[in-house]
């Protein structure tokens, strides 16, 4: 299963991104090959709609979970219409790795 | 004639002007009056309009009619501001993203999209004191986008000779302002002579040197400050225009919504010739 | 402490109506913070980028301008431009000309452009692109107070929303490299993109309003939009004795509210001299009336913070 994490920079150590639609990287994990690779965030760059233009790369990348810190109103209808499950971290020191890990123990906020 | 009242920096009396120049020409010409501080509106506080009328202000966003579309993305590729997401077969509408511009309408190559009219504030008008007839628009709270609200409030009426129209701006020195200014005469910046006051009308008088607006200025609550202010305006050549020292009284006035010329009616003449130096200043050059 | 929650809590100063003193507010908290024994490592923030002024009161040393590029706005290329109008027929911000310069071509007025791109695929010549605008510089500046990031928005410009955005999130990850409590944003006036993208994500909205008419009824609205992003506030009365009776009104539309009125500070004009000075209120007057109120607000804030007294 594909799940993608905002992240402050393209490693499994970069420290996660509380904010959703303008975080610089996404990381996308693969739980059944734990291969991960990281896109620079179509969203961050954007005037207006940063967090539908995240939203609709993370759609277009088929993941089935995306984890970030929160989640604006026009990102969150995005992805309830694709279903794609939205997870919340609580603490931002997290690592992108530990946020991989706390999903798979089921720790993450829904 | 068409004056814009505006400032930068916000609470240096812009309204308090604004209200009391009004007053002091309706008795010369047809006055009208433009609150278009859309976000948080006070002319009303003074002028006191009895509403005849009230419209929606809105902007058109697209509906994909579902069933003739063949989901091939155009429109989200088209749409510059991402108002527009596609998951699947669907087409998702995102209201507050839009700029109801038309891209996707025109972009769609199955002709599938009509435009329905999405309201994000109100356009009211109605009579005020002296016979002024005045305008107002009122963003919806929580609605992000003033300017469309400022553009269809200025669009209400056509300019007329022998009218002036008085604009009311927002504060700061953004979009918003940009778009009160557009298409007026000149400019009447109110400051005061504080640091404030002086950084943010730097800003305005670079706007309107872009606009090609001519200004004057009103300095508000004189003598509480310095003189940069002063040299400054020297340095620009932008012309003092009239003078309200601070006082006390007067503040307490203000906040209870009486206004300049009812508190000290002096300032009728004052303001009337202040008028007559903006249409010196104007010329015959009236847009 | 445990790392959970580490998160800094982040302040929003509003107001509504501009000019009610609010940066004078935030500049003499910056102030009180770093007075005490052992200051609390907090960051400030000026999210008013088309009027900021918190930097003149909190006098940064050295800037280190960063571009800030916002949209795109639409640009003709007049060799390949058949004048067709085209463009001018879809433009729906009235921002397509006859070339002042040359009345054989159409040229785009980068004041009216709303940046939709419209033009660009209605043009059958290719003439029309996108470009992409520099539209204000960024910084991260030392005070004598603390860290202040601050904006200046070109004059005119539209996307202060994403400015905000973009320093506030700045902001908060420099406040966890320094394990900072808490980061204080001096808002925009209004209610609109702006003030919406300063109010995303705070924990606590502080209304500075004052006893008028006017403060009144842009306090609603202010409270209305802190409501709808569900950030609790409180509110404080600046210049409060200079109109009693918009003071009891507001007393009154708080208490009716359910908002904590945290408090009242009077009309001093130690506060304009100490604007004009360059300086903080408390720094220059700490015995003035106005400087003592401030005071008073500054720790019923931190304590509404829960922010942690070592
Ligand atoms: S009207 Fe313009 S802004 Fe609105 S969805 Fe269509 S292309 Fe996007
Ligand atoms: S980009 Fe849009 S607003 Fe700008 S000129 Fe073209 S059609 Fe008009």
């Amino acid at each position: 299963m594909k799940l993608i994490i905002s992240a402050q920079n393209p490693s499994l150590e970069a420290q996660v991104d509380r904010r959703f639609g303008r975080c610089m990287w996404l990381v996308l994990f693969d739980t059944e090959t734990n291969q991960w690779e990281a896109f620079q965030n179509p969203g961050a760059s954007q005037s207006g709609g940063a967090g539908v233009a995240a939203a609709q790369f993370i759609v277009d990348q088929k993941a089935k979970v995306v984890v970030s810190g929160d989640f604006g109103p026009n990102a969150s209808r995005a992805f309830q219409a694709a279903k794609i499950e939205m997870r919340r971290f609580t603490d931002s020191t997290t690592t992108v790795q530990e946020a991989v890990d706390h999903f798979i123990q089921d720790k993450l906020l829904k | 004639m068409q004056i814009a009242v505006a400032s930068g920096k916000g609470g240096t009396g812009k309204t308090t002007i604004a209200t009391s120049l009004a007053l002091s020409l309706a008795s010369l010409a047809k006055v009208r009056y433009f609150d278009c501080d859309v976000e948080a509106p006070n002319g009303h506080l003074f002028l006191k309009p009895e509403f005849s009328e009230s419209t929606p202000a809105v902007i058109r966003i697209p509906q994909i009619q579902t069933e003739k579309c063949t989901a091939c993305g155009r429109c989200v590729e088209v749409c510059e501001f991402h108002a527009l997401a596609q998951v699947g077969k669907n087409i998702l509408v995102f209201p507050q993203l839009c700029h109801g511009c038309g891209s996707c309408t025109w972009n769609c190559p199955e002709n599938v999209i009509v435009e329905v009219p999405n309201p994000i504030g109100t356009l009211e008008r109605g009579m005020a004191l002296e016979n002024i007839e005045f305008f107002r628009g009122l963003l919806t709270i929580s609605e992000p986008m003033p300017t469309p609200i400022i553009r269809q409030l200025k669009k209400r009426v056509h300019p007329q000779p022998n009218t002036i129209n008085i604009y009311d701006a927002p504060p700061g020195a953004s979009c918003s302002v940009v778009e009160t200014l557009r298409g007026v005469d000149f400019a009447l910046l109110v400051t005061e002579p504080t640091p404030f006051g002086l950084h943010d009308l730097k800003q305005m008088l670079g706007i309107l040197s872009d606009m090609n607006i001519p200004s004057g200025v009103v300095i508000n609550r004189d003598g509480i400050g310095d003189d940069s202010l002063e040299e400054t305006l020297r340095e620009f050549n932008i012309p003092v225009l009239l003078r309200v020292p601070f006082d006390r009284a007067l503040a307490e006035n203000l906040a209870s919504g009486r206004t300049l010329v009812d508190v000290y009616p002096e300032y009728r003449n004052a303001l009337r010739d202040l008028y007559q130096q903006i249409t010196e200043i104007v010329g015959g050059k009236t847009k | 402490m445990s790392t959970q929650n580490s998160r800094a809590k982040q302040l929003i100063i509003l107001s509504g109506k501009g000019g009610t003193g609010k940066t004078s507010i935030s500049a003499a908290f910056a102030h009180l913070n770093a007075d005490q024994e052992e200051p609390r490592p907090m960051v400030f923030v000026d999210a008013d980028v088309d009027a900021a002024n918190l930097s003149l009161v909190l006098q940064p040393g050295n800037l280190d301008p960063k571009e800030f590029w916002g949209g795109s706005l639409a640009e003709i290329d007049p060799e390949k431009c058949i004048n067709c109008g085209a463009c001018s027929a879809v433009c729906r911000y009235d921002a397509i000309f006859p070339d002042p310069k040359n009345d054989q071509v159409q040229w785009i007025d980068p004041i009216a452009c709303d940046g939709c791109a419209a033009c660009v695929y209605a043009c059958p010549e290719g003439a029309i692109s996108m470009v992409r605008q520099q539209e204000g510089n960024w910084f991260q500046s030392n005070t004598p107070y603390g860290t202040l990031f601050h904006a200046e928005l070109f004059p005119g410009r539209e996307n202060s929303g994403k400015l905000v955005t973009l320093i506030k999130q700045q902001a908060r990850l420099y406040a966890e490299d320094i394990q900072s409590q808490c980061v204080v944003i001096d808002g925009p006036p209004g209610i609109g993109c702006p003030v919406i993208s300063a109010c995303a994500g705070t924990d606590l909205g502080l209304i500075v309003t004052e006893p008028s008419l006017m403060g009144l009824h842009d306090l609603k609205r202010v409270l209305g939009t802190l409501r709808h992003f569900h950030v609790p506030s409180v509110i404080c009365i600046n210049k409060a004795d200079i109109y009693p009776e918009g003071t009891r009104a507001i007393r009154e539309y708080a208490a009716a509210e359910g908002i904590e009125l945290i408090g009242e500070i009077p009309y001093d004009e130690k506060v304009p001299r100490a604007m004009i000075e360059g300086k903080p209120v408390t720094v220059l007057f700490p015995d003035s009336f106005a400087a003592k109120a401030i005071q008073e607000v500054w720790h019923k804030t931190t304590s509404l913070l829960q922010l942690q007294e070592d």
